[in-house]
């Protein structure tokens, strides 16, 4: 039971995906503009690490014992079909939802967060239930991060920065601090 | 992906000789500091030179196989399924520059660890895909592919070098700033690779800031 709560404490904020372990990053700067939008495209990306992580399982336990080195593709394909299934489940059931989520949904194909979640799965060996419990963290860091960068973006929006800074370059900037924020949580324990 | 880089090509990309096609990936559209693409492998990697010169060399790579491959087959190519033929393609030579750097340079194959099969989810790669290479010949869409490859390696070079220079006082593991150099450890941690970037970002917004301006007066 330890076990399961390090791994979730461990992928919120001491290896967070975003700050720390550099996964989902062009989400990361790509939608965080605004605090709705950063918030509910966690959520989505939370749905679709959740289905990733089992389906990574599935394969890793029975389709792919004699192949390990299909392992990419066959994630890939997976990942996208899944996405795919997403987007048309949201679409029939939730029509307000996917008018919100609009173009991020598909976009979360080319999140590396996902594709990372199932590979470090595979190489740690997690078993069924950690690795839901690791998607949990994962999306949930997720989420922490974008909510966090957008909230301050919309604050930096009135602030009076130098012509040079006004794109992207203040950005990283804050994202730097923001990570060295997460670094002291790496006090908790060791980082694996 | 960002949904602002999709729409940058309209159609077919205009006509271009083939020197144009590879110089505009490594200045005037680079993938990192200009187009802000393939930021996860550009930040994760760069603590140390070997490491980002290996993922730049193993990038330019699968976009040159890649594009050879999507413009190839692109008027056989459903639309409906072109997302996933094309991720398809990326990932089959994704997993042939796996195991090559596996078998070549097992240190740093090991470094870079999921971030090699990492290569797949660069969004700079179906972005290409999408927007150049399924619009265009073979020729074009290599050699497009090789200048965006380039700048990709030229980036993460510099890059990694100001990074490693500065958290280890070594370039390639070999020491430079002597002895008595106090290593920057900040600069290895994740933190400073977003504060390196940042900087490189600001340096590159000053230079075309000051050329535009010189332009102006002139």
């Amino acid at each position: 039971m330890s076990n399961l709560a390090w791994i979730f404490v461990s992928t919120l904020v001491v290896n967070n995906f975003t700050l720390v372990m550099f996964l989902g990053l062009c989400s990361f700067f790509g939608v965080t503009a605004k605090v709705e939008t950063a918030w509910r495209l966690g959520i989505a990306n939370t749905l679709v690490l959740l289905l990733t992580a089992v389906s990574a399982w599935v394969l890793n336990t029975y389709v792919l014992t004699r192949t390990p080195f299909l392992r990419t593709v066959a994630f890939i394909v997976v990942i996208a079909s899944g996405v795919q299934i997403t987007e048309m489940a949201v679409r029939k059931y939730f029509p307000v939802l996917f008018r919100q989520l609009g173009i991020y949904l598909p976009l979360i194909t080319t999140n590396c967060a996902i594709l990372g979640l199932a590979l470090f799965q595979t190489s740690r060996h997690y078993t069924l239930v950690e690795g839901i419990v690791f998607a949990l963290g994962a999306g949930f860091g997720l989420t922490l991060a974008l909510s966090l960068m957008a909230s301050i973006r919309e604050r930096m929006e009135l602030a009076d920065v130098p012509a040079v800074a006004r794109k992207m370059g203040l950005v990283l900037i804050v994202a730097s601090c923001l990570s060295m924020a997460f670094m002291g949580f790496a006090g908790m324990g060791t980082s694996q | 992906m960002t949904a602002a880089a999709m729409p940058a090509v309209p159609g077919a990309p205009p006509p271009a000789t083939m020197f144009q096609d590879i110089w505009r990936g490594i200045s005037r559209e680079n993938p990192v500091v200009v187009q802000m693409l393939g930021m996860c492998p550009t930040m994760a990697v760069t603590n140390l030179v070997a490491n980002g010169v290996a993922m730049g060399l193993a990038t330019t790579f699968v976009m040159v196989g890649a594009g050879l491959f999507v413009s190839l087959f692109r008027r056989r190519i459903a639309n409906e399924v072109r997302i996933t033929s094309y991720i398809l393609i990326i990932a089959t030579f994704v997993t042939l520059a796996d195991m090559i750097l596996a078998a070549t340079f097992p240190v740093i194959s090991k470094a870079l660890g999921p971030f090699m099969p990492l290569i797949v989810a660069n969004c700079l790669l179906l972005g290409r895909a999408e927007a150049f290479a399924a619009k265009v010949g073979v020729a074009r869409a290599v050699a497009d592919g090789f200048g965006m490859g380039m700048g990709f390696t030229l980036s993460l070079t510099v890059l990694s070098a100001v990074r490693e220079l500065l958290g280890r006082g070594t370039l390639f593991g070999f020491g430079v700033l002597g002895p008595r150099y106090e290593p920057w450890v900040f600069m290895v941690l994740p933190p400073g690779g977003f504060f390196a970037l940042g900087l490189l970002l600001l340096a590159v917004a000053w230079v075309a800031g000051r050329r535009r301006r010189l332009e102006a007066t002139a």
